[in-house]
């Protein structure tokens, strides 16, 4: 297996809900997508290319400052279950981690160092993130900027005059940036205002996706917010646009929330406990229906009606209770039947000691 | 009928409400001026955005499916070229709706440029222009003096002082 601790902080300092508005927002994260201009794009070259791509960028990574003491990963020399894990924390996307039936892609790679992370051979030759706790864009931004030109002046990027940056499909062309917001909206939904808002989204040039990006379902009430477009605008024109609509949108929650207290207390209370309680003491428990009841006891949390569990163990649990995180813990594979019965009882012991320090 | 208030023209089918700092624009737009600004409407919409784009690059706008549309008379000059680095064609580019290589941006500039300006209401770039290898060492970390003064200018603007007092500071080292 994977050694995580490889990883700075287990590559999990997003999760630690100290950035600033946490108690909405789960993280930030922005990147950026790079290309080589001496080498094809993904579709059309192959695994020795990939690997040819790999080599240069790792040697290019050594002699910057913000990647010189990456941790790097090539994931097709990794199991199925450590990419998955890799994917469950937020480091690597689905596609390259390719979880699902198929082989692995040659050449994949993955470099962290601190809140920076590279996926190497994505759709685009190189991704640079940076993801952090609560809403930081223009602070996550510079850090990943500069890595970015660091890079940019020992790889020679696919830049064109008119265009911007070169990206492998034309919806990232231009700055290459897409800042994503992940928002904890569960007052917007339970006033049912939460349409009007994702509309409005839309009307400014913004989008939203579920809890794991691009074709991921909304679980839990977690939206992620981002940018639309990569064309046409600045990276700061961009990222003030998104910074600005989310505020909006977290004054909306907050206000909703204040509505919700007001007029359903009992409703709300009873609901925000129930969902407790589910996770306290259930035997089993689907990933679907965990993240929902995560979602009820972070509103009890937020709102002061659950005393004593901390946004981090929160946080932590949305994480460590999917499949691979399950199966690092149990220390093997774990088949379907197995999964729903070991999420259910490493919930109930983390909640379990999160209660019981607070009343030590 | 109202008219949509870009081209007066054609019927508006879209509202638009345009933020940009504290002011608030709106404006009623007809499908076509709105797919211009990159909005996709329902009479618009195909599958995928990108989906319907590609359908209908190079086929007059017909939303068929992929190689069957293909005209009959002479296609045009970027339907049979054919990319010298890496051999794609704009019908490779149809299927995947991947770009094969840098090249592949000049040989199909056009096509190209007429979907980036669909997909993104624009086709011109405005953001950091890059610094390839070789740019003189003073430019790193890359972000050019006028980058810092416009982030100073807003750092100011919403108050973040300490931001600020860094951006001078980097500023200082820049000139």
């Amino acid at each position: 297996m994977i050694d995580l601790s490889l990883l700075p902080d287990g590559g999990m300092a997003w999760l630690d809900a100290s950035g600033p508005g946490s108690h909405l927002v789960l993280s930030t994260r922005i990147r950026l997508a790079r290309n080589l201009s001496n080498h094809r794009f993904l579709t059309r070259n192959d695994s020795a290319e990939r690997l040819r791509i790999f080599q240069e960028v790792t040697t290019a990574a050594a002699e910057t400052e913000g990647l010189r003491r990456a941790a790097s990963f090539r994931l097709d020399r990794m199991d199925s279950l450590d990419r998955q894990l890799l994917h469950e924390r937020h480091l690597v996307s689905r596609e390259l981690a390719a979880t699902g039936p198929g082989s692995v892609r040659v050449g994949g790679g993955l470099l962290v160092q601190d809140l920076i992370s590279v996926m190497v051979n994505e759709e685009d030759h190189l991704r640079l993130q940076a993801l952090t706790s609560g809403v930081d864009l223009q602070g996550q931004y510079r850090q990943l900027r500069r890595v970015d030109s660091e890079l940019g002046q020992r790889l020679a990027f696919a830049f064109h005059p008119e265009f911007g940056y070169l990206t492998s499909c034309p919806t990232n062309v231009g700055t290459g940036l897409r800042a994503s917001v992940l928002i904890h909206l569960p007052g917007l939904v339970l006033t049912k205002e939460i349409n009007k808002v994702l509309q409005g989204l839309t009307q400014v040039g913004l989008t939203y996706r579920g809890l794991y990006g691009e074709g991921s379902e909304v679980v839990g009430n977690y939206f992620q917010l981002s940018n639309q477009t990569t064309l046409g605008k600045g990276e700061e024109e961009l990222l003030d646009q998104l910074g600005s609509i989310v505020q909006r949108v977290m004054g909306y929650e907050e206000r909703a929330r204040q509505v919700l207290l007001r007029d359903a207390t009992s409703i709300l209370e009873d609901k925000v406990w129930r969902a407790f309680g589910l996770l306290r003491y259930a035997r089993s428990l689907s990933f679907e229906e965990t993240m929902n009841l995560l979602s009820g006891v972070r509103l009890g949390v937020g709102l002061g009606l659950i005393p004593n569990i901390g946004l981090y163990t929160l946080n932590k649990l949305l994480v460590f209770t999917q499949p691979a995180h399950l199966a690092a813990v149990a220390g093997r594979e774990l088949d379907e039947d197995d999964l729903p019965v070991r999420r259910a009882g490493f919930v109930r012991q983390v909640l379990e000691e999160e209660v019981g320090r607070h009343n030590a | 009928m109202k008219l949509c208030s870009q081209c007066h023209e054609r019927e508006g089918v879209v509202h638009l409400t345009h933020i940009e700092g504290s002011e608030v624009r709106t404006s009623f737009l007809c499908a076509k001026c709105a797919a211009e600004k990159g909005i996709q409407t329902t009479a618009a919409l195909a599958d995928t955005p990108l989906g319907g784009f590609l359908a209908a690059m190079g086929e007059g706008g017909g939303t068929g499916g992929t190689h069957a549309a293909a005209p009959a008379a002479a296609p045009d000059k970027a339907g049979e070229a054919t990319c010298p680095t890496c051999g794609a064609t704009i019908q490779d580019f149809r299927e995947t709706g991947r770009v094969g290589c840098t090249e592949c941006y000049r040989t199909f500039e056009e096509p190209l440029r007429e979907l980036l300006r669909r997909l993104h209401g624009s086709t011109h770039h405005t953001g950091t222009t890059y610094q390839p290898p070789g740019t003189p060492a003073e430019a790193i970390p890359g972000i050019s003096t006028q980058e810092l003064r416009d982030q100073l200018k807003r750092a100011i603007a919403n108050e973040q002082f300490e931001l600020a007092a860094e951006l001078r500071d980097r500023l200082r080292d820049h000139e």
